[in-house]
């Protein structure tokens, strides 16, 4: 049994429609990449999954329990965590606080505070001041460790590199083999494509709301993806 | 001279009041963008439920805010739960014209059921009692007592928005709905606990102006526009400006009482709208957690 399944999924803004009739399926451990170019749908994805957006589809299942048409807060509670585009951390609580608020459906597991310092130790230090003092590599970490804290099953990592330098984008990627050796599932949108592909046991490329492409990282040739992506 | 320092003293003890008066107003305001009009009518209401209370079971004032504050606190929840929460989005009218809507209602549903007779809570001694502090500045027990009170409602509420569960989901809400919900908080529910707060506070604000002064039905308006005008002197959404609105408010009135007494109201408007035009946010806008 997949620990997602997502069969037919349409998603709108309003009238606007940014998904069609997608599959997707996602395994207990298991790593995936979505790809695409700007407005092919991988946030839209994302926000499906989390109850954000406007979505019908057949097939909409968490753990083989329909999450269609549950309130961001349920499935959250059930184990799904994002790491939202731009990290969105909330300005009016400090660092710790920020990562305090992520174990708010209070569900059991091994992660905690001190483990989040000890996967991020440049953390430790700033945890009183308010996150979004922070720099973008370490907002992200804090982003990702506020995620950590609700000690979920799959983590929705939403445009990871964005805006960060490629040092930092370095350092944020070595984390992601800590998290998924812990067991955890791992979506991540991303738009660097040699990135997504190395920490991706599969891949997703979506093309103007669409699946255009599919399959493992080592299945894929440069060419296909490139025409995927591009839709040349 | 002394009676001036006196004015000045008097207006800070009823600006505690006032801060009581505003503090609901301003949960309401910085947890959800709720701007309540229905607010002073809501104090009135709370200041009616404790007579009632009063009046069948014989008891105190103070001791009736053991049934009217969780009552006040459940009707809160409920009416956030049942009501407003349908009014929130990106469109601020909409639970302006509701909330306007329910003060209607609850000022013809009080003149129906008690008409429109003053009405008054009667607490005994501590009404008239008070303390000389030196020759010409007497306290008024009852406005020490709801000064204090005021400010350790202010202080545990601070304390409770930034070291409680509850406090963090409140502040994270308020900066990011949508991804407060990505944290597994039900932004509905949280909504409604912050709703029934501000009603407790309500509660305490009705009883001690029922005690302080005579209520009627009609009286909501003007207890709101207090309370709007020491919530926007502290600063949107800060808890210890609303203190300081309060006071500034009260003894703009005091000031303006000892001047001429047909100027008290009038001086506390002017006083809050010359801030409003020095300091367009306030004077503490939006604080952390300090």
């Amino acid at each position: 049994m997949s620990l997602l399944e997502i069969r037919n999924l349409d998603a709108f803004y309003g009238d606007f429609q940014a998904l069609f009739g997608f599959d997707f399926d996602l395994d207990a451990h298991e790593t995936v990449a979505a790809i695409g170019a700007n407005g092919a749908g991988k946030t839209t994805l994302l926000r499906a999954i989390t109850g954000m957006v406007e979505a019908t589809s057949d097939v909409l299942s968490y753990r083989g329990d329909s999450i269609q048409f549950r309130e961001a807060a349920e499935i959250v509670a059930l184990g799904v965590a994002m790491v939202p585009e731009g990290r969105r951390l909330f300005p009016s609580l400090s660092v710790e606080e920020n990562l305090i608020i992520g174990s708010y459906s209070g569900r059991p597991g091994s992660w905690s505070l001190e483990r989040v310092y000890e996967l991020f130790p440049a953390l430790r230090n700033r945890r009183s001041v308010p996150g979004t003092a922070l720099s973008g590599g370490e907002q992200q970490m804090t982003a990702i460790g506020r995620a950590l804290m609700s000690n979920p099953d799959l983590i929705l990592f939403d445009e990871l590199s964005l805006g960060l330098a490629p040092v930092v984008v370095r350092e944020i990627y070595e984390v992601l083999p800590v998290i998924k050796a812990e067991g955890t599932a791992m979506v991540v949108v991303e738009q660097d494509i040699n990135r997504a592909l190395e920490v991706a046991d599969r891949v997703y490329c979506l093309q103007e709301g669409r699946l255009a492409l599919t399959g493992a990282p080592g299945d894929l040739t440069r060419d296909r993806i490139a025409a995927a992506y591009f839709g040349t | 001279m002394i009676e001036w320092i006196n004015s000045i003293i008097q207006g800070v003890l009823t600006g505690g009041l006032y801060a009581l008066f505003a503090a609901g107003l301003a949960i309401i305001f910085g947890v959800m963008r709720l701007v309540n009009i229905a607010h002073g009518d809501l104090i009135v209401l709370a200041a009616f439920v404790a007579m009632v209370v009063i009046e069948t079971t014989g008891v105190d004032p103070f001791v009736s805010m053991v049934a009217v504050l969780p009552f006040m606190f459940f009707f809160g929840y409920v009416l956030q739960r049942g009501i407003l929460n349908y009014t929130l989005g990106d469109d601020l009218l909409p639970p302006l014209l509701v909330t306007f809507g329910i003060s209607i209602v609850i000022q013809n549903l009080l003149l129906e059921i008690f008409s429109a007779d003053s009405q008054r809570l009667k607490a005994g001694p501590i009404e008239v009692s008070s303390v000389q502090l030196v020759e010409g500045i007497e306290l008024g027990i009852l406005p020490l007592v709801v000064f204090v009170i005021a400010v350790v409602l202010i202080a545990g509420l601070q304390i409770g928005f930034s070291r409680t569960r509850l406090g963090r989901a409140f502040r994270a809400t308020s900066d990011d709905p949508s991804t407060a919900r990505l944290m597994g908080i039900n932004q509905k529910h949280v909504f409604g606990l912050a709703m029934a707060v501000s009603l407790v506070l309500v509660a305490i604000a009705g009883i001690f102006i029922g005690i302080r002064t005579n209520f009627d039905p009609a009286l909501g308006p003007t207890r709101l526009l207090f309370a709007f005008e020491a919530v926007i002197i502290g600063g949107l959404g800060s808890m210890w400006g609303t203190l300081a609105g309060g006071v500034i408010l009260g003894v703009a009135q005091n000031i303006g009482a000892k001047i001429d007494p047909g100027w008290q109201f009038l001086a506390g408007h002017i006083a809050f709208l010359v801030i409003l035009v020095l300091r367009p946010n306030g004077l503490f806008p939006r604080t952390r957690d300090d």
